[in-house]
Parts: C-alpha cells; sequence; structure tokens
C-alpha cells in the first residue's frame, strides 16, 4: 500500500492507522483498474513529494514554520521548500495561527485561490481549535469551520519536528486518494462548501 | 510633584489630584483639549511622550486615561483621567495633532468603546471589521456570536471614512472623508503576503514606483486578548504575553509579572531577578536575530538569513533546556520563575557568548557589508528624532533616530541596575541605523550575560505568593524594555481575583503609525525593507 | 576531436539513399531535430532546477533534496508530474487570449535560443553568417511574453513586474549586445562555428587582453540582469510583488516560466562558453603539448556542458548571495555605468585590434 511507503518512517511510527486504513477502504469500495491505479500511484507519488507551500502564517507557528525551512530542520530534504508567495502556485496552506473573524473572509478566499490539488493543515491550537483565545468574540474557533482540513497539528506553537510529521501524514493522505475515478476528494470539499455555504458579497 | 500640581492647577482650575503611583489628574472633557496643549508646549511641563492611551469603561461613566512621560526632565509618569460627559454618545478632544501617537491609539479606543474623538483626522474603527456591531471592552457589550458571526464575504466601503468637527454653534457633526480618492492607483499589500511578517495589510497609492500614502488596515490577527483578561485570574492572563510579541515572549511576561509583584508589593529573591534578567536578553539575541534574518531576506539575500537562524537555534535549545519549549515559554510567573536553570545553562550561555562575535562579523561581511545592501537601507525611511518622539517609537527603532529610551538604563529593573552596558545610539535616523542598533544591541546583551553569567546567586527561585492572587483595588502601569521598545502593561483591579481591565501598550502599534510618515516619497522597494528595519511582530500590534 | 557531422551527414545521405525527394529528407531531419530539442530541454531544465537547489542548499548550510530517489535525483520529476496535473485558473477579467498566449511566447523564444548553440564538434542546428545577431534579436521576444503576462493577468503585482522586467530587460539588452559586439569586432565574425574555430588556439578571454575581459564581466553581470535573476530578479521580486508577473499563473503556464527561468539561465551560460571560453573546444595552453593531447579525449560537449555550468554556478552563486537592487538603483547602474563602459570598451577593442595588440 501506498500509505507505507514513506522513507524512513515505519508503519507503526505513525498514529492514527485506523482513520486511513477506513479511508483506504472507503476509497477501494467501487474497486480500481489496474491500469488507473498505476497512473494514481504515480500521480500521487508526484504529488506527495511535491507538497509546495504557500507562505502564509499570522503568529508564533510562522517563525516555528521559519525554523522548518532553516538549516537545521530543512524541509527541502523532502521537497518541501519551494514556498510559492502566489496561492495560484502552492499546493497547501498551512494555517499557522489564529484567524480572526476579520481573516476569515481572507482566509476563505486564499483557499479558492489555491489550484487543484489542495490541501489543508491546521497548525497549532489557534487553527485546530482557536486554541487559548476560542473563548474571544473575534476568534474563530478552529479554521475547520471555514475551510476543509486534511491534517491536524496540536501544539502552541507545534514543534518543527511535529510539522513534519504532520506533512508525512498529508503525504500519507495523498497516496491513497484518486486521482481518477473513484470517491473523489473534490466530492469531498464540494460536500463541505454546500453545508459551509458563503454570502457573497460585492467583491471589492 | 507639588510643581506639576501647582502649574496644572493654574492652567486648569477644574482638575482634580489624586495621589498613587504616578501622578493622576482628573479633567473635564470641555477643558482637556487646552490642558494637553500646555502639557505639550509649556516649557515647565513639557510632557512631549504620550506614552499610553488606556480606554476605560468605569460603568456609570467612560473615558480615557493617558499616560505622559518627558524626554527633558525626570519628573516620571503623568496620567491623566478624562470622562465622556456622556455614555452612549461619548465624545473627547483628540490630541493627535498634539502627539501623532495618538492617531492609531484613539481609534483603538473608538473600536473598542465606541467614544468618538472630536477632530480626529480619521475616525474608523482600526481592529473589527467595519460592520461589527458594538464596541467588545465596553462592560455592557453583548457578546450574542448571532450579532457578530463569522463573516465570510469581504468589507466594503474601505475607502470610506469620517471626521467628527465642531460646528460655529459647538455641536458635533459627522463629515465623510475619503482615504483615497477614486483615481488613485492603490496596491493592497497584505494581509497575505510575504513581507509583511504576518498578517498586516497596507494599502499603498503609488504613482509610478513611488509611495504616496500608506493606509495601515490592521486587525486581522486581533484576538481580543485584553477583554479574554477580563475573565480569568491573574495567574491565568501570564500565558497571554507570551503569544503577543512571541519575540519577546520572555520581556512581556517579565512586564506583566512586574506590575503584578508591584500591586502586591512582593519581594522578589535575587536568584530569580538575575534569571529574569538573562532570559531576557537571551530572548533580545533571538529577537535580533531573527529580525536580521527577516531583514535580509526582504532585501532577496536569502542566505543570510539562513546565518541568523542557525545562531537562533543555539538560544532557542538554551530556552528548550530550561524552560522545556522554544517558543511561548511560560517561563516568568508571579513571584519568580516556575523552575530552576537546566544544569547546562551556564556551559551553553558561555559558549554562546563565544561565538557570537565571531558569527557578528561572519553577518556583517555576508550582508550588511554588501554595497547593494547598504545603498538599499541608507538614507532610506528617515525618521527625524523629533518625530521619533512624537510618534513613541521607542527600542532599536528609537534609537537609531538617537533618542535615548532605553527603559533599562531610564528606571533599572530586575538586575540591569548592576550590569554595565552601554545604549546603543545611532544619529543616522534610516533604516540601516535602525538594522546596526540591532546589530550592536545583540553585542551589547552578550555583555550584559557575561557579567551575570558566573554570578547567579544561589536562592530561592520564587517568591511565596498566596495561592490566591487578589490586587488591591487601585491601577497600575509597568514598563520594560521589550525587543523592540518599550512595552507597557496598565492593571486597574477593583479588588477581585480578576482584573477589572488590564491593556498592553506594545511597542509595535508605535512602530506601524510611523509607516505612512516613512514610507512616503519612497519607492515601493523601500516600503518592504522600512517595515523590515522598523521590524514590526504583527500580534503585537493587533493583541 | 570527434566530429559529429560525419553521423549528421551519414545520417543524411541515408535518408537520400532511400530515394525520397530533398523536401521529404529535410522534413524529417526537422521533426527529429525538434523532438530532439525539445528533449533536450525538458531534461536540461529539469537538472538545473535539482542545481539550484542543491547549490542554494549547500550555500546555506543545508541538505537540500534529498528524500525523493537517491541523492533527491527524483525531486524534479516529482514536481514535474505535480505540476502537469494541477489545475489551470483563468480569471474573469483578464484578456483569455494573451493570457493563455504569453507563456508559449517566453517558452518559444527559449527554445529557439537554445537551438542555435553549438553543442559540440559538428553538432549545431542551423550554422548561419548572423549567428549570433539572430540569438540576440530572439531572446529579444521573451521579455514581449513577460510584458503581455502581466498586462494580461488583470492584477496590479503583475502588471508593476511587467513593467520591471520591460524597463531592465530593454535596457539590460544593450550592454549584453554591446559586450557580445565587441567579441564580434576581435573575431571578425558572427558566425557562430567560425567564432568557435577561432577559439582553438586559445580562447577570446585569453586572446583578448584588457577589452575581451571587460567585456565578458560586462556581459556575466548582463545576462544575470537579462535571466531576471537576483540581485536583478525585480521582475519577481518574491518580498515585494508576491511572484511579479506570473502571479496569476497556476499549474503547467507558470511550469513553463519557471522551466524558461531555468533554461535562460542555461543559454546565457552558454553564449559566454561560445563568446569568451571557446565553446565546445578543449582548453589548450600554447606551448604544453602534451596537456593539449591529454584534453582533446574529453569529448566536446562535455566542454561545452561543463563550461556553461561553470558560468551558472557563478550566477547562482550571485543570486543566493547579493541583496536585490532596486529599481531606480539598477536603471541607474545600466545607464550611468555599464552601458558607456561597454560602449568606451567597444572602441579600446576597435583600437587593440587594429594596432594588433593581441594574441
Amino acid at each position: 500500500m501506498g500509505i507505507d511507503k514513506i522513507k524512513s518512517m515505519k508503519r507503526e511510527d505513525f498514529k492514527d492507522n485506523e482513520y486511513i486504513d477506513k479511508l483506504v477502504d472507503e476509497l477501494n469500495a467501487t474497486g480500481a483498474n489496474v491500469v488507473v491505479g498505476k497512473m494514481d500511484e504515480l500521480i500521487n507519488w508526484g504529488i506527495s513529494n511535491s507538497l509546495w507551500p504557500l507562505c502564509f502564517g499570522t503568529s508564533c507557528c510562522a517563525i516555528e514554520f521559519m525554523s522548518l525551512g532553516a538549516a537545521r530542520y530543512d524541509m527541502a530534504r523532502f521537497g518541501f521548500e519551494v514556498a510559492r508567495n502566489s496561492p495560484r502556485q502552492a499546493d497547501y496552506v498551512m494555517v499557522q495561527g489564529t484567524i480572526v473573524h476579520r481573516m476569515a473572509p481572507v482566509m476563505r478566499r486564499l483557499y479558492e485561490q489555491l489550484a487543484e490539488p489542495k490541501y489543508v493543515i491546521a497548525c497549532g491550537g489557534c487553527a485546530v481549535s482557536g486554541g487559548p483565545f476560542k473563548n474571544s468574540y473575534c476568534v474563530v474557533p478552529g479554521v475547520d469551520q471555514i475551510l476543509p482540513v486534511d491534517v491536524y497539528i496540536p501544539g502552541c506553537p507545534p514543534r518543527p519536528e511535529a510539522m513534519f510529521y504532520g506533512l508525512m501524514q498529508l503525504q500519507r493522505k495523498i497516496k491513497v486518494q484518486k486521482f481518477f475515478g473513484g470517491a473523489n476528494r473534490k466530492e469531498k470539499i464540494e460536500e463541505f462548501f454546500a453545508e459551509h455555504p458563503e454570502e457573497r458579497g460585492e467583491i471589492g | 510633584m507639588s510643581d506639576i500640581k501647582e502649574i496644572i492647577g493654574k492652567i486648569c482650575p477644574e482638575a482634580t489630584f489624586e495621589d498613587g503611583e504616578c501622578l493622576l489628574v482628573s479633567v473635564p472633557e470641555k477643558k482637556w483639549y487646552p490642558l494637553a496643549k500646555s502639557l505639550k508646549e509649556n516649557k515647565d511641563l513639557d510632557f512631549d511622550v504620550l506614552s499610553a492611551v488606556v480606554g476605560m469603561d468605569w460603568k456609570e461613566t467612560i473615558g480615557v486615561v493617558y499616560y505622559f512621560t518627558s524626554t527633558s526632565h525626570n519628573w516620571g509618569m503623568l496620567a491623566v483621567k478624562v470622562e465622556a460627559e456622556s455614555r452612549d454618545d461619548a465624545y473627547i478632544h483628540s490630541v493627535s495633532d498634539l502627539w501623532k501617537v495618538a492617531n492609531f491609539q484613539e481609534r483603538e479606543v473608538y473600536d473598542m468603546f465606541g467614544i468618538k474623538f472630536v477632530n480626529h483626522p480619521d475616525m474608523r474603527r482600526f481592529f473589527l471589521r467595519n460592520d461589527w456591531v458594538g464596541h467588545p471592552l465596553r462592560k455592557d457589550y453583548d457578546a450574542n456570536p448571532e450579532l457578530n458571526p463569522i463573516r465570510l464575504e469581504d468589507e466594503i466601503n474601505e475607502d470610506d471614512s469620517r471626521v467628527f468637527v465642531e460646528n460655529a454653534e459647538g455641536k458635533i457633526v459627522e463629515e465623510p472623508r475619503k482615504v483615497f480618492e477614486k483615481d488613485e492607483y492603490v496596491v493592497n499589500i497584505g494581509p497575505q503576503h510575504p513581507s509583511t511578517h504576518g498578517v498586516m495589510r497596507f494599502r499603498a497609492s503609488l504613482d509610478g514606483e513611488i509611495v504616496k500614502k500608506v493606509d495601515v488596515v490592521s486587525g486581522y490577527i486581533h484576538r481580543g486578548i485584553e477583554k479574554l483578561t477580563e475573565g480569568m485570574t491573574y495567574p491565568q492572563i501570564l500565558h497571554f504575553t507570551d503569544r503577543m510579541d512571541y519575540m519577546s515572549a520572555h520581556q512581556n511576561r517579565h512586564c506583566l509579572c512586574m506590575c503584578i509583584e508591584k500591586a502586591l508589593g512582593l519581594e522578589i529573591p535575587k536568584r530569580a531577578q538575575v534569571i529574569r534578567t538573562m532570559m531576557d536578553e537571551l530572548m533580545r539575541i533571538s529577537s535580533h536575530l531573527l529580525s536580521f534574518g527577516c531583514t535580509a531576506m526582504d532585501l532577496g539575500a536569502t542566505t543570510a538569513f539562513f546565518y541568523g537562524f542557525r545562531e537562533r537555534e543555539m538560544v532557542l535549545d538554551i530556552f528548550e533546556k530550561t524552560c522545556g519549549a522554544r517558543m511561548s515559554m511560560n517561563y516568568n510567573v508571579i513571584g519568580g520563575v516556575i523552575a530552576d536553570l537546566h544544569p547546562d545553562f551556564v556551559k551553553d550561555v558561555k559558549h554562546l557568548i563565544e561565538i557570537m562575535p565571531e558569527r557578528l562579523k561572519e553577518y556583517h561581511k555576508v550582508f550588511s557589508g554588501n554595497l547593494i545592501a547598504k545603498n538599499r537601507l541608507k538614507g532610506v525611511g528617515m525618521l527625524s528624532k523629533e518625530d521619533a518622539v512624537n510618534y513613541a517609537i521607542t527600542g532599536p527603532s528609537g534609537r537609531g533616530s538617537n533618542w535615548s529610551c532605553d527603559c533599562r538604563k531610564k528606571h533599572p529593573y530586575a538586575a540591569y541596575g548592576e550590569v554595565e552596558f552601554d545604549e546603543i545610539l545611532l544619529d543616522g535616523c534610516d533604516s540601516y541605523s535602525r538594522y546596526m542598533v540591532r546589530m550592536k544591541e545583540i553585542e551589547q546583551s552578550c555583555r550584559i550575560l557575561e557579567q551575570l553569567v558566573d554570578r547567579i546567586p544561589e536562592g530561592e527561585i520564587r517568591a511565596q505568593v498566596p495561592k490566591i492572587v487578589k490586587l488591591p483595588a487601585g491601577r497600575w502601569y509597568q514598563q520594560v524594555e521589550a525587543s523592540r521598545g518599550t512595552f507597557g502593561v496598565y492593571i486597574e483591579s477593583t479588588g477581585e481575583k480578576t482584573p477589572y481591565r488590564v491593556h498592553f501598550q506594545s511597542p509595535c502599534f508605535n512602530l506601524v503609525g510611523v509607516m505612512d510618515l516613512t514610507c512616503s516619497g519612497y519607492m515601493i522597494a523601500d516600503l518592504i525593507t522600512i517595515g523590515a528595519a522598523l521590524d514590526f511582530v504583527i500580534p503585537d500590534i493587533d493583541r | 576531436m570527434f566530429d559529429f557531422g560525419k553521423w549528421t551527414s551519414a545520417f543524411n545521405s541515408l535518408l537520400l539513399g532511400t530515394g525520397m525527394p530533398d523536401w521529404a529528407a529535410v522534413l524529417i531531419e526537422c521533426v527529429i531535430i525538434a523532438v530532439l530539442v525539445l528533449a533536450t530541454y525538458t531534461v536540461l531544465a529539469l537538472f538545473y532546477i535539482l542545481y539550484e537547489r542543491k547549490l542554494c542548499a549547500w550555500f546555506q548550510c543545508r541538505l537540500g533534496p534529498m528524500r525523493v530517489g537517491k541523492w533527491g535525483l527524483l525531486q524534479v520529476f516529482a514536481d514535474m508530474f505535480k505540476i502537469l496535473i494541477k489545475e489551470l485558473i483563468c480569471l474573469k477579467g483578464t484578456d483569455r487570449f494573451l493570457f493563455k498566449l504569453a507563456p508559449y511566447i517566453v517558452i518559444t523564444s527559449s527554445v529557439t535560443m537554445l537551438a542555435c548553440l553549438p553543442w559540440g564538434n559538428g553538432l549545431q542546428i542551423i550554422d548561419w553568417n548572423i549567428g549570433i545577431f539572430f540569438i540576440l534579436a530572439v531572446s529579444s521576444v521573451g521579455v514581449l511574453g513577460i510584458l503581455l503576462a502581466g498586462w494580461a493577468s488583470n492584477n496590479k503585482y503583475t502588471l508593476i513586474g511587467a513593467m520591471r522586467s520591460g524597463a531592465q530587460m530593454i535596457s539590460y539588452e544593450l550592454s549584453l549586445g554591446i559586450s557580445l559586439m565587441t567579441i564580434c569586432v576581435f573575431a571578425g565574425t558572427m558566425n557562430i562555428s567560425e567564432l568557435v574555430a577561432e577559439q582553438e588556439s586559445a580562447w577570446f578571454l585569453f586572446r583578448g587582453h584588457i577589452p575581451a575581459i571587460i567585456a565578458f564581466i560586462i556581459y556575466v553581470i548582463a545576462a544575470t540582469a537579462e535571466t531576471n535573476r537576483g540581485p536583478f530578479d525585480l521582475p519577481e521580486a518574491e518580498h515585494e510583488l508576491t511572484a511579479g508577473y506570473h502571479t496569476e499563473y497556476s499549474g503547467i503556464h507558470f511550469g513553463f516560466f519557471y522551466l524558461a527561468e531555468y533554461l535562460n539561465l542555461f543559454i546565457v551560460s552558454g553564449i559566454a562558453t561560445l563568446m569568451f571560453l571557446g565553446g565546445w573546444m578543449p582548453l589548450h595552453i600554447p606551448g604544453w603539448e602534451a596537456f593539449n593531447h591529454v584534453m582533446d579525449f574529453i569529448p566536446s560537449v562535455v566542454w561545452f556542458l561543463a563550461k556553461a555550468f561553470f558560468i551558472s554556478f557563478v550566477i547562482i552563486w550571485f543570486k543566493w548571495t547579493f541583496p536585490r537592487v532596486r529599481i531606480d538603483q539598477m536603471l541607474a547602474f545600466e545607464w550611468k555605468y555599464l552601458m558607456p563602459f561597454s560602449l568606451v570598451n567597444l572602441i579600446l577593442m576597435a583600437v587593440f585590434v587594429a594596432l594588433g595588440w593581441h594574441f
């Protein structure tokens, strides 16, 4: 299985294996063509090894993300270092820090500007649940209120190692997805947006 | 003190005085503006620095407490309390024409309390959305989430501003203003932009490549910390300070602890004092290294950024060993520090001090010694000393404009009184001076560490603190020198175990206030370097 | 030296020997060459992307890509697969035709330039008397694509990026051209194969004395600016304009800009190799017969690539060391220093040639 093909990480090293097994079962429920399956594998290998982040951070987690890129942790080893400043060219957005009410529409728009396939990682307590600011009048309690989140990384801020772990979990998730047919990820995203409709205002 | 009372009494006979931590003058709203004018212009008073503007809601009345200091004489602080005449339709005269720093400060007060400032040039909300209902820091704020749901549509009418002016009959009327004209080429820098160091948003009007005007739109990370503190006990509110300016986590928390300790009258053990001082300086080194890295990166010298981070990791290792975390250390507590030093601490700090001078030379070689970097930074973003004082730009940025504003020298706290160090002052007034002040301050921080590292006294690390911390009724204001300037904490207590009002006076809030002044007339590329050299941290602005 | 010309002429006579008409043989050859050029283009671009990422990692005390494949060799292939399947976003309010056309203009101009380079002894596609002139002409087409991209995106950042790029590339083209003309004056030809042949005894950089060295330095600076690389990467200026003129491009459209950027780096290095470092000629030192003989054993393609990669290394080194200049500083540098300097240098070279002060 693709999910076990993470270099120098064994299956036992990961938590939440049940979740990903369930995902695999769901995806394979309809069965898959061999040729299409191979194509999928190749494409998923490409996507999972070339995750370009969007430079986006609101608070402390962004500084740890900079440490992740710096020499000691060096995310370039995984090929993640091509941080793009334009959302059109990025593959995933790691929400680093609190999302407040004023930021929410901007965040949503940034997500819509990302080109498919796109992923969201909620990084740090604030993005996961609102963290220490959960009770505040203008904090979004978890970025999953406005975006479909793929991976959650807890911590305040998470250590760079934790961020790597989260990114590897995302790689595992990508490796089982089906680009051609099957239970498509895109459908899931559309379901999410059906549940969280946007009141469209005037585009300024 | 009695001198001030006499002089103020002459100018404004209605003023009442209250002695406390510092002199508090209460004036009626009608007399406030003339008094403010004399505070600034009367040579005997000469309060030219507006340190803090604290909006207050005393339930019956609503108003503002202003804190002043002076650069010319050493009277310490002066607080002025102004109450609005009516609670629901509150007006206070703006002093933003006297102290430019008041411009954004008053907008914040308007945003949080709904006090409208008469003659303020740009009375918009500062942190919250234009369509926000209510003013959150008022005690009668309706926190019903249905009033203010998570809105996913864009804000409209961003260019609409207004002023409140007194007309001929003395009535206050609203007049509309435009921030930008219709045919201006306005470029939106932020909130998601690589060089705003977070989610700051500048709307810059351009003429070709030249910036004509910068409109600062803040609040993209406004988390409402001040409101949250009102529902928490004192030990609980401590952790917020680490998450405001995360690059001055120790200093900020030190400040809050000092303010609470001052109110409780606690005596802090010597060992804790020294540890706090050392941690503050390590934090300063880490912050300035990050600032170096980001400045280099914003100028396109990516490699220098990695060199800065290499040494920063060493500082983070020291923090991690003692405090248990790389960031958000949560180390200072009321009465001292939470845990004793790690056995490796002394060795690690000595190693850091040893290599730092070498590394600083390397940085200079890689980045600031480069002709291109010098040309980009020198003569850019001029901020004269007068402007720095007027806008209350403290910290390395203020000292780059030759303003001696270091709290560690002026009111030594913790162990700063016992160590020798120089206050770095450069008179270039440009981005390069601000950058150089930081680099030289790393040297000074190493010097402080060097003096202390072998003299950490034995003893307790924490004073005895009552289980339930209750502050007596009153108000306190405490300042420390954080990495980016003077950080102030205002606490007002009614004797409960939760504070009545906490206000954080963050240095970055003032820094962002000079963006328009420093960037106008320079190029759009300079806007980035000016921002990098001012080195603001956005969550510290927005809180 | 092995002459690849033998292979190509043998192939040509093979085709003609089957009895097909001339035009059909030429057509087949053209198609084969086109496929080869495109394949080389892709492989080179992928190599360059990895090359730069590894180099910059070493400058920055990092490891660089190392987990995908052995030593990270497969990293760029992963990137390629990903970028191929990325969604292409076309925005509302853009000029759709120009928006989609722009990346193709950029990539076409760089492929055409690549086709003109002499790869080795006899490995050259077209060889005519205005070779260098043609390369310069085609390189100016690329800027059109960038201007279109910035204009058609209907975005303020891209527009600023495009305008900067226009100003920058048109300005620096002057010193670039003049520095190359200096060498043409010296060699007395613009024909690429003759230029290379001239350098058999010693490279122009050594033969041409001071003016050639000055021209080389001017060329490297101007070429860095031409390829929009740091410290002259203003049209992209990540920290000012998010991604400059290609901010709004996604997927393979962005991929084209990305590839063209790296390939242009190779092309300017290739031209420098051709004009100053003897093209595919091995290093010969007059008098050292044994040494020269050993050098001759290294294939000409290897010589060409090695020299080009070396020049690229220098340009990449610039990028990761220097801060970015500002637009007014950049233009002042070109118009106040570089251009007058190169003009004087051209005259100096003419004097040297007229008086015969060279090797």
